[in-house]
């Protein structure tokens, strides 16, 4: 792994000092508490962050982007899961973005790439239909009508659906569910008549929301890539995805940890600090055995994918799963050592928790990513 | 500033030329295949070069320094920066070489002798160990003084023109075969942690007596060694008397390294997929056993990412922060996930990994099944996994003792 650049560790001091200062957990709870969920995100943060850039890092400099990769992209991201920021940066500027990089022509990058790195559009990915991420497995439809397309299906629990001026929505132009070739992939005006869209509130309290197509009418412009052959395209993308994401639930779990160790340090009982007694220092090294194999895997996989290394996509499932196995036990571990004031909604560890359990779930679970990891290596 | 790269980075290359040129020359062709652990090229006194082109290859490299590619060469090492020693480690890499020297003396002795020995240590026992000739043990822990070394009483006593040694040691590993070591001896009964001194000698020195251990493995590396009124010379004590402690921690700093940079259980052996692919069935190319599949997908992860990490210190030390706070987990993370390793391995091969001797039982799985019982002290050995864990709360994540 290399060593990160000066520009990239000034960017992300600066993504640091930016969070502290304007987007604390105090953030995501006064979004919660003023009932924010159904947009889920505050519209002067995410002018911010578009203002500094973050919007365009991996987006081409011929597009309006910087182009500074997926490994600087998920350096902001670390910063941004710390304190649990909400904001659609992950769905459109890293997802939906990464699908428009991937497989867009002159055209399409051009109507859309500027305005995500700009901030001035929103995006999101639109591909899971179950409870469950199974990107194969989906039924959704398009099917060729006026010199275009119509789509119709369901799509379930998707990041930023709400807040989205346009989604790319997987569907099934030919083949059958559970099938890798047949799919393709659009892209869709959320103000598409036929688009229904139903924010939801989440335990998470970010913009997650199921988007319905009937008899949506689409332009032969919007398939994005050659039809029934997006499967590529979507495992890449979905793999640049995952790989954010990680980069963000390893900056949660660094941060819930650290939250707890300092609370080891200062709560007394026995007349002791907490921290001094080894059935708790063992946890805690443990927990900090697992953070640091989780940056190892999350750090090579995000320089995998900058590199175009063939290795990617197995080093892409290694980093989601460690970051999910092992925010699941930070979190938990985070409520259980602060003890009774763990469980009050007063204190921070019941946000991280059910964060936590959001992050595991989208973009494939760890046994999802355990059984990519073995079919990948052959077993 | 970018004329000084570029000059650097056109020395470097051309010492990846001369050196892939030496190689070649000088690397014998059998010397470039997997080693067997019976070819481990140990040296010392009493070596026994099963593979006669093993010797050549360690007098080549020695020659040259390179056993020891960073001391200086005035202590028989090669005098290299780090980064040409990187370059001859790729080098070595690229041709499949065999290690020219498996040696305590390198790995944990060397360094320390570097930091602590005056310039006539240096110079009488540096050179010995880089070559090859000197074989060493380590005289560390006692039956009191196990995850509490400093607790150790081997006596040492001052008798003016020399030190007499009494006591017992165990767990010295291949105490029967080494011709020198390195211990760890108390020489102020007053005092815990500053009443111990480091010292050296012959393991031929009168009243020296090494007794092989048999392990539930059936293997005997370690020995009990027991030493009555052993006479070692003053010049062979290291550093200050008393002032051995400090010492014999920056020594388990490099065994804890060496462990960690091997890993545990090296690389030969089976492959545990095929093994599960083969002996618990195969269905569409994937292990039958689902629960199995996934236990052993979580395992090679865990692997992965240990050895991932691995790296990354290696290149944050190398970066020039030092070692990272990540350096302190890898003694720990490499114990458990070589024993989980070996479990799986073990349950893999099912009523063939359950073989001790004879007919019936494949060679390859019975070294499996002996490697499975000799890694339940991986997490005894160099710092048992609680001492390593009680280390990275205190020092790394400052979680202190009782007050």
């Amino acid at each position: 792994m290399a060593l990160l650049s000066e520009e990239q560790i000034l960017l992300r001091d600066a993504a640091k000092a930016w969070v502290a200062d304007k987007a604390p957990v105090a953030a995501l709870r006064k979004l919660r508490d003023d009932d924010q969920w159904r947009t889920g995100h505050d519209k002067s943060l995410w002018s911010e962050m578009a203002a500094m850039g973050w919007t365009g890092v991996i987006i081409p400099e011929d597009f309006g982007g910087s182009e500074f990769g997926y490994r600087s992209l998920g350096l902001i991201l670390e910063e941004t899961g710390r304190t649990l920021v909400a904001s659609p940066l992950h769905s459109s500027a890293l997802a939906a973005a990464s699908a428009l990089v991937l497989a867009g022509d002159d055209h399409q990058k051009s109507a859309y790439l500027p305005k995500i790195a700009d901030g001035s559009l929103i995006a999101a990915l639109a591909v899971d239909e179950s409870a469950h991420h199974a990107p194969s497995r989906i039924t959704s439809s398009a099917v060729a009508h006026n010199e275009g397309y119509k789509l119709f299906g369901k799509k379930r629990f998707i990041p930023d659906a709400g807040s989205a001026d346009v989604l790319i929505v997987a569907a099934r132009t030919s083949g059958t569910p559970g099938e890798t070739s047949g799919i393709s992939l659009f892209i869709v005006p959320a103000s598409s008549p036929g688009v229904t869209v139903q924010a939801l509130h989440a335990v998470d309290n970010r913009g997650v929301a199921d988007v319905t197509f009937s008899d949506v009418q689409l332009g032969k412009d919007a398939l994005l890539g050659t039809p029934g052959e997006g499967w590529p395209v979507l495992s890449q993308t979905l793999d640049r995805a995952r790989a954010g994401l990680a980069a963000e639930m390893l900056g949660t779990a660094t941060q819930a940890f650290e939250i707890t160790l300092d609370y080891l340090k200062t709560r007394n009982q026995f007349g002791q600090l907490i921290g001094s007694f080894q059935a708790l220092q063992h946890r805690a090294a443990k927990m900090f055995t697992e953070l640091e194999l989780t940056r190892s895997a999350v750090e090579a996989a995000l320089e995998a994918i900058d590199t175009g290394s063939s290795d990617a996509a197995a080093l892409v499932s290694l980093a989601k799963a460690k970051a999910n196995d092992t925010l699941h036990l930070v979190s938990n571990e985070m409520v259980q050592m602060h003890g009774g004031i763990g469980m009050t909604d007063a204190h921070d560890a019941g946000l991280y928790m059910k964060r936590a359990r959001v992050a595991e779930a989208l973009y494939g679970s760890s046994s999802f990513h355990r059984d990519r990891f073995a079919t990948l290596g052959g077993f | 500033m970018t004329a000084t790269i570029a000059a650097n980075a056109s020395d470097i290359d051309a010492f990846r030329m001369e050196t892939r040129a030496w190689l070649e020359a000088h690397c014998p062709p059998s010397m470039r295949t997997p080693m067997p652990e019976s070819e481990a090229p140990w040296g010392g006194r009493k070596a026994v070069w099963k593979h006669p082109d093993a010797k050549a290859w360690l007098d080549a490299m020695a020659s040259r320094g390179w056993t020891a590619p960073t001391w200086p060469k005035a202590y028989g090492g090669g005098g290299l920066s780090n980064e040409q020693a990187r370059v001859l480690n790729q080098e070595l890499a690229r041709i499949k070489a065999r290690p020219a020297l498996f040696s305590f003396g390198l790995w944990m002795l060397g360094p320390v002798l570097l930091e602590y020995a005056n310039e006539e240590q240096k110079l009488e026992f540096l050179p010995k160990i880089a070559r090859g000739e000197i074989r060493w043990c380590q005289g560390y822990s006692e039956p009191g003084a196990g995850s509490d070394l400093a607790s150790l009483q081997t006596r040492c006593e001052d008798k003016g023109d020399h030190f007499l040694i009494n006591g017992q040691k165990v767990w010295t590993s291949y105490a029967d075969q080494a011709d020198w070591i390195f211990c760890l001896v108390r020489t102020d009964t007053t005092r815990k942690h500053e009443g111990i001194s480091f010292i050296l000698f012959d393991m031929t020195t009168p009243g020296v007596d090494p007794r092989p251990i048999r392990l539930i493995s059936g293997q005997s590396p370690f020995c009990e060694t027991f030493f009555t009124d052993v006479k070692v010379p003053k010049t062979q004590l290291v550093g200050r008397l008393n002032g051995g402690w400090d010492i014999a921690k920056r020594l388990l700093q490099f065994e804890r390294q060496n462990i960690s940079a091997g890993g545990f259980g090296g690389g030969a052996g089976l492959e545990l997929e095929e093994v599960a692919l083969t002996h618990a069935g195969a269905i569409d190319g994937k292990i039958a056993d689902a629960d199995l599949r996934m236990r052993i997908a979580a395992h090679k992860m865990d692997a992965r990412a240990f050895n991932l990490t691995v790296r990354r210190v290696e290149q944050e030390a190398k970066g020039g922060k030092g070692l990272g706070p990540a350096a302190s987990i890898i003694k720990y993370a490499a114990a458990t996930i070589n024993q989980h390793k070996c479990e799986l391995m073990v349950e893999a091969l099912g009523a063939d990994g359950l073989g001790w001797d004879g007919p019936g039982f494949a060679p390859e799985a019975m070294r499996e099944t002996r490697a499975w019982l000799r890694s339940k002290g991986n997490s005894i050995e160099g710092g048992t996994s609680e001492i390593n864990l009680n280390v990275v709360s205190k020092r790394v994540l400052g979680l202190n003792d009782h007050q």
